[in-house]
């Protein structure tokens, strides 16, 4: 276990400028910055129909992400909001029994088209998993693992990326002096800025996030969302969550999905001061769910 | 300070003690001290076969043993070092072969076989080979190698001694890269990395320990294998030729000649050979066992 810094402290290792340094309240409903209704769309989803055999888990999805805003995936477990984000980099292809029917653009490309390389596609889309997945090799080659698949990079530049991720991740202070150390010795919280730093080196277009925190404690979860906040000045980012006030916090756009449907989608303040829909409302207040 | 709260009445149990029937608490023992009795007679059997070992095999193990080659039937001296020399090659030679083999077959079975029909034909018959008799194994390879070729040989020796080798090294390494969490595999192809080198880069690299370990005991079972080098390296009473053609010595049919002779520096021997057999297979173990721990707890 890291030693925990007090929660007043900030937690990032790079110098900000004091104007990015702004008081975050932790439970104000959405404390996170303001929906961009200008922002262009980044990734579209049109008439998404999802099968894992013959079970049928998401039924006509329609809806926009914009650029370098957060949209958090709120539902019940199994209303598909982890199936959702899992179409987005196509990893759901590793398993043959699951198909997905329908259009998703990224940039205006079409990514569910055959003609497309998962492998990358999944280079321009990063994931970051529920549980912290480090590899079995050192902090230094995991940040390093996934530019090196796709670009012709020096020593010198490695380092200089494997720096700035881990910079980025807030995990750079922690770990400079143990870089040739497993990543699997470092605590929970730690391997999962490592994981997100291993996805941010390879500069994705697009970062999926699938319940990043629900296996951490109060502290490194503060953490990694004090972090999302940050690399949506360069991200576009959706994030699966389970955590309603995690969603209030950090994003701008919030969908509520529930058996497979995409029931309401909008700006997360509107979403939880004055959602349209009595299912969102009744999810929201705690009702059910 | 606390303070001692005034006393209460206690409850008393509604179903009163003592209910636990005697015949039930003799089965008990007794199912005790049969269990304890049956593991004392195993481990004073295998304990008497390893000091019988150790007490015979150290008064008959000198020096010479590992300097001096074979003596001739009824004459004095001699050792065993064409013995230990010839089991050396023959098993690394099996392992040579049966590592690359085994690995990639059980990588196919755990990463991309897994449940499709062939992965279950492939793992069905890897079962029935792990436990095929080794004569068989012995007496396929004569057929196969040493009849054709025209002789025994070392090589034949050493692909016998593989295709018992095999077998093992599939299974561990399927049940190894099993035990590698899909999240692993997720997190690599989620950075775009092809099925191979997710496989190569991580699947293995998390399963090494393990995959070590399977090949150790592939070449502990090997290691003491007699009868598929009956029909196939046979063995060799002076040095065996460089190209590993002909008789190639080694240590089990060396003990399994000079323990049935009626020779006693033979038999001394024999002794000695059993003793260094046991030791090394002993280690190998030893070594595996501390992989596995190592593996389990990180």
């Amino acid at each position: 276990m890291t030693t925990a810094p007090a929660l007043s402290q900030p937690v990032t290792g790079a110098p900000q400028p004091p104007e990015a340094r702004r008081a975050q309240p932790l439970f104000a409903s959405t404390s996170a910055g303001v929906a961009d209704a200008g922002a262009p769309v980044r990734l579209a989803v049109m008439k998404l129909d999802f099968f894992y055999g013959l079970f049928h888990a998401l039924k006509n999805i329609t809806m926009d992400f914009y650029d370098r805003q957060v949209t958090a995936l709120i539902g019940p477990s199994g209303c598909g909001k982890s199936t959702l984000l899992r179409v987005f980099n196509r990893i759901y292809s590793l398993y043959p029994d699951q198909r997905a029917t329908g259009r998703i653009t990224l940039d205006g490309r079409d990514i569910l088209s055959a003609a497309i390389d998962v492998n990358e596609l999944r280079s321009r889309v990063g994931m970051v998993f529920q549980k912290p997945t480090p590899f079995p090799m050192s902090i230094y080659d995991n940040v390093a693992f996934g530019m090196r698949l796709y670009e012709k990079l020096s020593k010198a530049e490695v380092d200089e990326r494997v720096e700035g991720a881990l910079r980025k991740a807030a995990l750079w202070d922690e770990v400079k002096d143990k870089l040739k150390q497993s990543g699997m010795g470092l605590s929970g919280g730690q391997q999962q800025r490592l994981c997100i730093a291993r996805t941010v080196a390879q500069k994705p277009e697009l970062i999926l996030f699938d319940e990043p925190t629900s296996a951490l404690d109060p502290i490194s979860t503060g953490k990694i969302e004090e972090l999302i906040e940050q690399l949506r000045t360069e991200f576009t980012i959706v994030i699966v969550t389970h955590n309603m006030q995690q969603a209030a916090r950090i994003s701008q756009f919030t969908a509520f999905m529930y058996l497979g449907e995409l029931i309401e989608f909008g700006p997360t303040s509107t979403m939880f001061m004055n959602p349209m829909k009595k299912q969102t409302q009744d999810y929201i207040t705690g009702r059910f769910g | 300070m606390t303070t001692v709260p005034a006393a209460r009445p206690t409850t008393e149990a509604e179903i009163p003690w003592g209910r636990v029937r005697p015949q039930r608490q003799l089965a008990d023992k007794t199912m005790k001290v049969v269990c304890i009795v049956s593991t004392a007679i195993g481990v004073f059997v295998l304990g008497w076969i390893l000091g019988m070992l150790a007490w015979q095999g150290l008064t008959s193990l000198s020096p010479r043993v590992f300097t001096q080659v074979m003596p001739g039937p009824g004459s004095e001296g001699g050792g065993l070092a064409n013995a230990i020399v010839g089991s050396l090659i023959l098993t690394f030679l099996g392992i040579a072969v049966a590592t690359p083999v085994g690995v990639l077959a059980g990588t196919y079975l755990a990463e991309y076989g897994k449940t499709s029909k062939l992965a279950e034909v492939v793992r069905f018959i890897n079962d029935i080979l792990l436990s095929a008799p080794s004569i068989l194994i012995g007496l396929f390879v004569y057929t196969l190698m040493v009849q054709p070729m025209g002789g025994y040989s070392g090589w034949a020796g050493g692909v016998a001694l593989a295709i018992i080798a095999t077998p093992v090294i599939v299974r561990t390494t399927e049940d190894m890269l099993r035990l590698v969490p899909n999240t692993l595999r997720e997190a690599g192809a989620a950075l775009g990395a092809p099925p191979a080198h997710v496989i190569i880069n991580i699947s293995w690299r998390a399963a090494r320990a393990g995959i070590v370990t399977g090949i150790l005991l592939a070449m502990a079972r090997i290691a003491g294998e007699t009868a598929p080098l009956l029909f196939t390296a046979l063995n060799n009473t002076f040095w065996f030729r460089p190209d590993l053609f002909g008789g190639v010595s080694n240590l089990p049919v060396t003990i399994y000649q000079f323990a049935l002779s009626p020779y006693p520096n033979w038999q001394e021997l024999a002794w000695a050979g059993a003793l260094l057999i046991t030791v090394t297979i002993l280690g190998l173990s030893v070594v595996a066992r501390f992989l596995i721990k190592k593996e389990v707890s990180r």
